[in-house]
């Protein structure tokens, strides 16, 4: 490694070699896939920009400037910024629960006039650096005491509860796998995990019981057997599959799919977006989207890996667990491996607030590529 | 500063260990994923094609054309009428459907009933799904909604097609009549999609339903594509179907409607055949019915009438009535003498009104007897007595021979559904029947053609037909189907000798043309045109023994539904006879042998107009008549 002599020594750089330091290759690589999106929002709506293709390239351009501000943002002062972020989606989480806006049967949006802002989505970025910036105090072996524990894991439970009662089952899972990532990565102990996990594997059935809504519990039941609700519930599913399977190996061509064209596919510009993918481009198309999404995994855990301070490192990680849970929930919901939990496809689907947060995230792990030779004071505002 | 380092030192060992297991977790998932794809996508990737095609695509069946029914004169019994109607597509209502039938209700004639049943079919269907508002609209009602078109949004004319029987009740027993298809139909051996259809109309009697698979046609199938709410999004394809067959008969519409004219205010039925070939020339049951009320939907009042209707309009007398075929019978009897040798020459036998057998007097209808009676005058005088003791000597068996040599005792196979195949009692069908022997008594009661005898008329007319020619025809109604004539078979001589059929025609003759025949008041008169012929009552109920004592009981005084059937068989001419006719009607037997002068009047009527020598319409190609459909 050769360290680059004006990180080495200045604790800050110029606006222009910031810029010069972003990691062009990988911004043309998320804005390839952005371009993906636009092409099956061009498709869904039977080829035309309106009504999401257009929407979705402004708000992309959007997102693009939000990741390039973010990105020169020292990540000394992101780390500043680490609590109060996390303590203001809090109270924002609150405040929705008690007025928020109901949409769909949940309460998810407070509504500022012109803009509706989903504080769930805020707490996504908000709670990774929270905890990234905790666990960056300790070492491998104080992650594992108590105290530490409960705090983190209190950091994680209060979002996800909240974003659970809303009901949001896909973001608060959402939430609890990119946090307990974090703790995996800062070093956890195994003692904890596997009895953690098997205790989380005896409380299924209990949570069945209490905590699903009527809904959720029928969207497991439906995803269980989905041909038993054609008409109802077992509709998405189905449809999805269809739409996938029918694309075969090379598919049907753009602008061919007929399952999306003919509205056979709900939600087909949102959550669904993938299976037009898989119909239209087939087996080669939906492998070379994700062939393309984890090639942008491994820029994340490389950047992560070259960081020289544990709150980058943490940081990286975390938005590249986050990212590719997505992935993960909504590729595997779409063909129908796991219920249909509300989980879009990260820079594909269409959709403001999951496109702001990625780019947001995105920001954030090229301010780590950026400052990576940073040092971070073991205490460098010290909570603990 | 050293402690910091290494503790970040450790820090980052971890951190990068533990990346690593992330990263080979997150490995393992995309292969997960990508597994599954490949299982949806490559493994399973045709049978989701087929349900994505099935999905999009809509294949509606369209019914073709039916075939008509034509007259051996190219006159259509049957055909397809233009069905005026209109429908109303809710989407394309301004307002509300409830307002859109009021202004429509201006136009054409719309009842609170069709009212209600429109907007519960709007209720339910989709909005862009047309809802029938009224069928069988006038033309001066059909052109009148055009016009008003423009003030009509929603509102769509349209022409179907539906069945038209012109004739009405005429040829209803001959044609039958098509009406929607039961579940007991879909569930039957016809396999055909057609009949799942909505709306769509199968033959259910007569000719329409012997034929029904070849007037019926292929169904023919539009492909459209379709959206998640059923909506067409565009035609892919159209393939038209085939239209049906049309069907030629033997039918002579003209004969047919100047017999049914005759007879439709009885309940009767009248078979007129042609006796070289056993075409039928007219077949008629009275009453009869309206068989395009089936069609549009027969009301419950209707149906009632029908039902209730002490003529019983519904049946098929010509085919599925089975009568006793009383004196008619006589001339089987005579044949079975003259071949068994019994009336050898010189055979006579003397009535004084009365035959002893045993312990009981069978009685001659004329009190106190024809005197001595030959087989020719036995005939001509339907002298009782005479077929007693003939049919004693002659025995049960040979007369079941001869009857069904004459065609009696079986379905004679004629093409319309619902035949009867009548009896003719043997001793081992008694015996089978009945666990007891045949009585010599019930052999005397047979010689009369009463008992356990039953014929349907169209039997009778064979039977008039087969001793008219000499030959074993049988009766057929269907010419051509779709083009092709219908094979015909020769139809061998009848097993009796050449005598035997000359004494029974001479019989047959006196009947009609001689002084003291029972049919001579009704003779025809016009030289070369004289018929031959055999009265006949058929006794509906069982006759006391104190109305015998009685003696001859005057049947005009009985209620309608106690009094005989009236029977008359018959052929003409004379010489080298051409048509044979068979009337029946029931509970009819009067003074003034209603029968035999409608026979007459037939007989005469289709012997002047010779429809057999007519050109016919068979040569015309059927598939250039299909075209003007």
């Amino acid at each position: 490694m050769t360290p680059r002599p004006y990180a080495m020594h200045r604790r800050t750089a110029r606006l222009r070699d910031k810029l010069l330091e972003i990691n062009w290759g990988f911004v043309l690589l998320i804005t390839v896939i952005a371009g993906i999106g636009f092409a099956m929002l061009y498709s869904v709506a039977g080829g035309h920009f309106e009504p999401w293709a257009k929407q979705q390239m402004l708000r992309f351009i959007a997102g693009f400037l939000v990741l390039i501000v973010v990105a020169c943002i020292d990540i000394r002062i992101w780390m500043a910024l680490a609590y109060p972020a996390y303590a203001v989606a809090l109270i924002l989480l609150i405040v929705v629960e008690l007025v928020g806006h109901v949409g769909l049967g949940a309460q998810r949006w407070l509504d500022f006039g012109p803009i509706q802002l989903q504080p769930s989505e805020l707490m996504k970025v908000a709670m990774v650096l929270a905890l990234s910036r905790y666990l960056s105090m300790l070492g491998p072996n104080e992650v594992s005491r108590p105290l530490n524990l409960v705090i983190c894991l209190a950091m994680i439970a209060l979002p996800a509860g909240l974003v659970l009662l809303e009901p949001n089952l896909g973001t608060a899972m959402l939430l609890a796998l990119g946090g307990f990532a974090l703790l995996f990565l800062a070093g956890l102990s195994w003692y904890w995990i596997v009895p953690a996990a098997a205790s989380v594997a005896a409380a299924v059935p209990l949570a069945w019981k209490f905590l699903l809504h009527d809904y959720q519990k029928q969207r497991v039941l439906t995803f269980l057997d989905p041909e038993s609700d054609m008409q109802g519930a077992g509709w998405n599913i189905t449809q999805a599959k269809i739409a996938l399977g029918s694309g075969g190996i090379s598919g049907k061509g753009f602008l061919q799919g007929s399952q999306s064209r003919l509205n056979f596919l709900p939600e087909k510009e949102t959550d669904f977006i993938f299976t037009n993918v898989g119909e239209e481009f087939g087996f080669l198309g939906s492998i070379a989207l994700l062939v393309l999404f984890a090639v942008v995994i491994a820029y994340g855990v490389k950047i992560a890996m070259s960081s020289r301070n544990q709150f980058g490192r943490l940081l990286a990680m975390g938005i590249t667990a986050n990212f590719f849970l997505y992935i993960m929930i909504n590729g595997a919901m779409v063909m129908g491996l796991i219920p249909v939990v509300g989980i879009p496809m990260p820079l594909i689907s269409y959709g403001g607030s999951a496109m702001m947060t990625v780019m947001f995230g995105f920001g954030l792990l090229m301010s780590v590529h950026v400052h990576r030779q940073v040092e971070t004071p073991r205490h460098a505002s010290g909570v603990v | 500063m050293r402690m910091f380092e290494n503790k970040d030192k450790s820090r980052y060992g971890t951190f990068s260990r533990r990346a690593v297991i992330v990263s080979g977790g997150m490995t393992a998932i995309f292969g997960i994923l990508a597994g599954r794809l490949y299982h949806l996508q490559i493994m399973q990737g045709d049978q989701y094609m087929t349900r994505a095609e099935d999905n999009r695509v809509n294949q509606r069946l369209l019914a073709p054309p039916r075939g008509r029914i034509i007259d051996r004169f190219g006159i259509a019994l049957a055909s397809n009428r233009r069905n005026y109607r209109a429908f109303i597509v809710p989407e394309q209502v301004h307002g509300s459907v409830a307002a859109a039938l009021d202004t429509l209700a201006k136009v054409i004639p719309l009842d609170e009933r069709r009212r209600a049943r429109v907007l519960k079919d709007v209720a339910t269907n989709k909005a862009f799904v047309p809802v029938t508002v009224i069928e069988n609209l006038s033309w001066e009602d059909y052109a009148r909604l055009n016009l008003d078109l423009p003030y009509l949004p929603g509102v769509q004319p349209d022409v179907g097609e539906t069945r038209d029987y012109p004739y009405a009740g005429e040829l209803s027993h001959v044609l039958g009549y098509v009406a929607a298809v039961s579940p007991e139909d879909k569930e039957g051996d016809d396999r055909d999609p057609l009949l799942q259809v909505p709306g769509f109309r199968i033959g259910k009697r007569g000719i329409e339903k012997t034929y029904d698979p070849a007037i019926r046609g292929k169904a023919g199938a539009s492909r459209a594509e379709v959206n998640a709410y059923g909506r067409v999004i565009r035609e892919l394809s159209r393939e038209p179907g085939t239209a049906g067959e049309d069907v030629y008969l033997t039918i002579d519409r003209e004969i047919q409607r100047f017999a049914y004219d005759k007879l439709k205010d009885e309940s009767a039925a009248c078979v007129v055949m042609d006796v070289a070939t056993g075409d039928v020339l007219a077949l008629i049951s009275t009453p009869g019915f309206d068989p395009n009320a089936f069609n549009v939907g027969i009301t419950s009042e209707q149906w009632n009438d029908l039902m209730t209707n002490d003529h019983k309009p519904l049946i098929n007398k010509a085919l599925s009535g089975a009568y006793p075929p009383g004196s008619t019978f006589k001339p089987v009897i005579a044949t079975a003498a003259v071949e068994t040798g019994v009336a050898e020459p010189g055979y006579s036998v003397f009535c004084t009104g009365g035959l002893t057998l045993g312990n009981h007097t069978f009685h001659c209808w004329k009190k106190g007897g024809h005197g001595r009676m030959d087989l020719r005058d036995g005939i001509k005088h339907s002298c009782d007595v005479f077929f007693y003791e003939t049919a004693r000597r002659v025995g049960i068996d040979a007369i079941e021979q001869t009857a069904r040599a004459l065609g009696l005792g079986r379905a004679t196979g004629i093409e319309i559904p619902g035949e009867r195949s009548g009896l003719i009692p043997s001793q081992e069908w008694k015996l089978k029947t009945y666990k007891v022997p045949w009585q010599p008594g019930e052999t005397l009661v047979t010689g009369i053609g009463q008992g356990y005898v039953l014929t349907t008329p169209i039997q009778l007319a064979t039977m008039a037909a087969r001793i008219a020619s000499g030959k074993a025809l049988s009766p057929r109604i269907v010419h051509m189907v779709g083009g092709i004539a219908q094979a015909r078979m020769t139809p061998p001589p009848l097993p009796f000798s050449e005598d035997a059929l000359t004494k029974i025609r001479s019989g047959l003759n006196g009947v009609a043309n001689e002084p003291g025949g029972t049919a001579y008041a009704w003779r025809i008169t016009e030289p070369g045109y004289e018929m031959a012929g055999k009265t006949g009552t058929a006794q509906v109920r069982v006759i006391t023994r104190e109305e015998h004592m009685a003696g001859v009981r005057k049947n005009e005084s009985l209620p309608w539904n106690l009094r005989d059937h009236a029977w008359f068989v018959a052929y003409a001419p004379v010489e080298q006879p051409r048509y044979a006719c068979v009337v029946l009607i029931e509970h009819g037997a009067t003074g003034p042998h209603l029968q035999v002068q409608i026979a007459r009047d037939l007989l005469l009527f289709a012997q002047q107009r010779d429809p057999v020598k007519l050109q016919t319409a068979y040569p015309v190609k059927a598939a250039s008549i299909g075209q003007t459909l």
